[in-house]
């Protein structure tokens, strides 16, 4: 497929359109999955060290930056400011898309100026999302929200989907700007700074989609082989992720089925107005109690519709984010699995190449020598510096590897903390929230009753009917 | 008829009131109106007990039973207690009686039983009339039976009422000497008639349209409250998961760990809590369910009326016609078509003779007519005076009862409400520590 023919930066004041209420099957569109762009061979993926200039490739260093940038983490000392809003649908003629305006505020030097604004696609966060994968396998990235949510006729024009999408990239960028490792990247610079030509042009020197697909096919051939001798903390990390898994599934579940219950309980409530007020039509003295009746019930149901909303725009999206999140966990785990899969199988092929060696320099193929009139001694010589050759070239691997397997197991050891603390203010904050929004709505239903109380009572008293004593 | 526009107790209070509490205070406000019988007498159902027995067609069947206590006034006031006089009565023994006050007094708007089967019910309660909450709710809605009849000025003072409290044995055979079921029968059969009347009383006319008004709505209303209990009994119990999730959770954390273990405590305390709160919204149903059945005992005086209005009317018709054939007769005129006047055509007309004799019967009968339509113009009348002072009597007890049901349930909100923010603040205390 080729590349679309679209301006991907929309500044403001052009011609784009506002999001219509219903734009689907207008024109053909394509799918926003799609990222099928074919990019010039290039750069290919070299083994763990990243493909941009301000990384450092020493594992020891990288490290060292880590505990450093870790400590530094208050919001006092935040640096870079990332919003994600003012969705709009761009229409062409051969596709529709939504763009999202992306802000930034920033006092770092290594940014030309303070303030940008760029327009960007679902299909650029995907983009930025690969990168920082590739780069860092071992680095916990966190999860862009789904690509199309199958849910019924959901689509992707609509208003609420378009807004939690877009709550949902504003958290994932606003993570990445908060990530050590991860703000200072190239690809995060570009995607905040870059006009749209820039950005194309930008992607197309990544690493080529063959190359992609061959990093994938290696992956599969290592997760076949299997792991020998993993270190038990990385066991531990995946009998965690495993249990957390199904507990966030779990609690993912459980807050959908109760505002799934709280829905249904309050079309009942909604129900009880309209009977209390046609009661009190037939009635006299009871006329005005059954009214306010009536009334305070409306108050609860729109006490209660806003509670829902709340849960819906809060809680659950929390939650879901980090079901998503649990995939990501379980694909870094993998990833330094086949990293240390690769290194053992070297490992491996390079005992053999000695031995090899070993073995060879006791063998006599004379025969076959003298055939073609080589002296065994000289063959024996060429073949010894041809297998030390060979040897110092795998060994010299291997070191890489070997490196690259530290750096690899030591950055998820330190993403794997950040990740945990990460994760328990998110959740913590969201569970707070929730309890607090429920106090909230109990005060407000209350403050309703009371004061229905308090007038009834006022109103016997001046009938005389009460002997308040 | 005594006045009843005594002082009535306030049975607002505090906000706390739990449904046995406001139980007592309706009580107090019966007793504190003050009719003879409850001046003298404590009334209880106190409990309820399981039997079986034979039944009518020698069948073994288990039924229920109620202990009727009662107790002199005046010795719980002396300071001694007296072992209170009791019987046991079935449910079918309260509709017995019941039946005999519906004929004995049809100007009352006689007070309703609780119901006979469990309905409108939300999926935790069953309609089993076995199930021990069932019988409860039974007991006291007996025993609220028993007060509103004991506070009535007329009813109160019902001998067979008072032999129902009194006397155990050979009760039933009493009721039936006194041949209610015969009349029973027949007003059964006479208030479900179709019949058309003329010159109805608006009041009552309105009233029936208020009564067939009030039991629609509170009919529609238990129906909703039925399903809005279930959902919220949904809403609730669903926090329970939360509870077991968060402690399996806690497990696989460290520093997380006890604040979600405590966390799922409170949120099992809060599923938990809908237990309570749904029974006490049951009081606000069965409070609303008495007087749908009471919609239905007004009625039932509403009809009555039109009953006794329509046999006067009849009475009238009837004498009218009866003057206007004297008239014929006397006078040779035939005015209006009749059988007579189309056979005297044909076959000539009648004797001297006979006409005297008709004349004569005719005379006798106009004079029982007058006498009729004079006897059942006062019935009407004294009919009419006597059950509108009921239906005032009721309506003013409907008012201010209703009235009652309804700041309870505010209370019963509030308390609701009050939980709910201790559950979740504690919640939150809980989840700031995660």
């Amino acid at each position: 497929m080729s590349d679309p023919v679209v301006d991907n930066a929309v500044p403001s004041g052009n011609s784009s359109v506002a999001i219509p209420t219903d734009i689907s099957g207008q024109i053909l569109d394509l799918d926003e999955d799609d990222d099928l762009e074919v990019f010039s061979k290039g750069t290919t993926l070299t083994e763990g060290s990243s493909f941009n200039a301000s990384m450092q490739t020493s594992p020891a260093s990288m490290i060292n930056q880590y505990k450093f940038e870790e400590e530094e983490g208050d919001a006092d000392t935040k640096d870079i400011f990332v919003t994600v809003d003012n969705p709009e649908s761009f229409v062409t003629a051969i596709e529709t898309y939504v763009t999202y305006r992306v802000m930034t505020k920033t006092t770092r030097s290594e940014f030309d100026a303070s303030e940008f604004e760029v327009r960007r696609r679902y299909q650029d966060f995907l983009w930025l999302k690969g990168r920082l994968e590739e780069a860092h396998p071992t680095l916990i990235v966190h999860p862009l929200p789904e690509k199309f949510v199958m849910k019924g006729m959901v689509e992707r024009f609509n208003e609420d989907f378009i807004e939690t999408r877009r709550k949902a990239l504003h958290r994932f960028l606003n993570r990445i700007a908060e990530h050590p490792i991860f703000s200072s990247t190239d690809d995060f610079k570009i995607f905040l700074t870059a006009e749209s030509g820039e950005l194309t042009s930008h992607k197309k020197q990544g690493p080529s989609f063959l190359s992609r697909m061959g990093e994938t096919v290696k992956a599969v051939a290592a997760s076949v082989r299997g792991v020998r001798n993993r270190p038990e903390e990385f066991t531990d990390m995946q009998e965690y992720v495993e249990a957390f898994t199904q507990k966030i599934g779990s609690l993912d579940k459980v807050s959908q089925r109760i505002v799934r219950e709280k829905k249904e309980h309050l079309e009942e409530l909604k129900e009880c107005v309209p009977i209390y007020t046609l009661w009190s039509q037939s009635e006299e003295e009871l006329a005005e109690p059954l009214k306010s009746m009536a009334d305070c019930l409306d108050s609860c149901c729109k006490e209660t519709e806003e509670q829902v909303k709340e849960h819906n725009d809060l809680l659950i999206p929390a939650l879901h984010e980090y079901v998503l999140c649990t995939e990501t966990l379980k694909a870094v785990l993998r990833r330094r699995d086949n990293i240390q899969a690769d290194f053992e199988a070297k490992t491996e092929a390079l005992a053999m190449k000695k031995a090899d060696k070993d073995a060879e320099s006791k063998v006599l193929s004379l025969a076959w020598d003298s055939l073609v009139g080589r002296s065994p001694e000289e063959v024996k010589q060429q073949r010894q510096q041809k297998l030390k050759g060979e040897i110092k070239e795998m060994r010299d691997e291997l070191d890489k590897m070997e490196d690259r397997l530290e750096w690899a197991n030591n950055a998820l050891k330190s993403d794997w903390t950040r990740w945990q603390k990460v994760m328990r203010t998110d959740l913590r904050s969201a569970f707070v929230d929730t309890a607090e929004r429920n106090v909230n709505y109990y005060e407000k239903c209350l403050a309703v009753w009371e004061s229905f109380l308090h007038s009834q009572r006022t109103e016997a008293e001046g009938n005389g009917k009460v002997d308040c004593s | 008829m005594a006045d009843s526009g005594s002082e009535e107790i306030a049975v607002i209070g505090n906000t706390d009131l739990t449904p046995s509490e406001s139980e007592n205070n309706l009580k107090n406000t019966m007793v504190e109106k003050g009719t003879n019988l409850l001046k003298r007498m404590e009334i209880n159902v106190a409990e309820a007990e399981k039997r079986t027995g034979k039944n009518a067609v020698n069948m073994q069947e288990t039924y229920t039973v109620y202990l009727i206590e009662t107790r002199p006034v005046d010795a719980a006031s002396e300071g001694t207690n007296p072992v209170p006089d009791s019987l046991w009565r079935r449910y079918s023994e309260f509709e017995l009686l019941r039946n005999y006050l519906l004929v004995a007094y049809p100007f009352v708007v006689v007070p309703p039983l609780p119901e006979k089967r469990a309905e409108f019910v939300w999926h935790k309660l069953t309609a089993d009339n076995m199930d021990p909450d069932f019988v409860e709710r039974r007991r006291v809605g007996l025993e609220n039976f028993l007060l509103r009849v004991a506070s009535h000025q007329v009813l109160s003072n019902d001998k067979i009422f008072y032999s129902f409290l009194t006397e155990e044995n050979g009760w039933k055979e009493t009721v039936f000497e006194t041949g209610f079921q015969a009349k029973a029968d027949s007003r059964l059969k006479a208030l479900n008639a179709t019949f058309r009347v003329k010159n109805p009383d608006k009041r009552f006319a309105e009233m029936k349209h208020y009564g067939d008004e009030l039991q629609s709505v509170i009919s529609q209303l238990l129906r909703v409250r039925a399903r809005a209990a279930d959902r919220l009994y949904g809403v609730y119990k669903v926090h329970g998961n939360y509870g077991r999730v968060f402690s399996e959770w806690s497990a696989i954390e460290k520093e997380m760990g006890d604040g979600l273990q405590s966390a799922g405590h409170h949120m099992d305390a809060y599923a938990a809590s809908v237990d309570d709160i749904l029974e006490e919204e049951e009081h606000y149903a069965d409070q609303l369910k008495e007087y749908l059945f009471y919609a239905d005992a007004v009625r039932a005086v509403c009809r009555k009326h039109e009953l006794t209005q329509f046999e006067l009317e009849m009475a009238a018709q009837d004498l009218t016609s009866k003057k206007q054939q004297r008239e014929e007769l006397a006078t040779g005129t035939v005015r209006t078509f009749s059988l007579k006047g189309m056979t005297s055509k044909l076959f000539g007309q009648e004797t001297p003779e006979q006409r005297e004799a008709k004349l004569k019967m005719l005379e006798t009968q106009i004079e029982e007519g007058e006498e009729l339509v004079k006897e059942r113009n006062t019935e009407c009348d004294e009919y009419v005076k006597s059950a509108w002072v009921d239906i005032e009597r009721f309506k003013e007890q409907k008012d201010h009862d209703l009235r009652e049901a309804l700041i309870s349930y505010a209370i019963m909100q509030i308390s609701m409400c009050k939980k709910g923010i201790q559950v979740w603040n504690n919640a939150k205390e809980c989840f700031s520590k995660m």
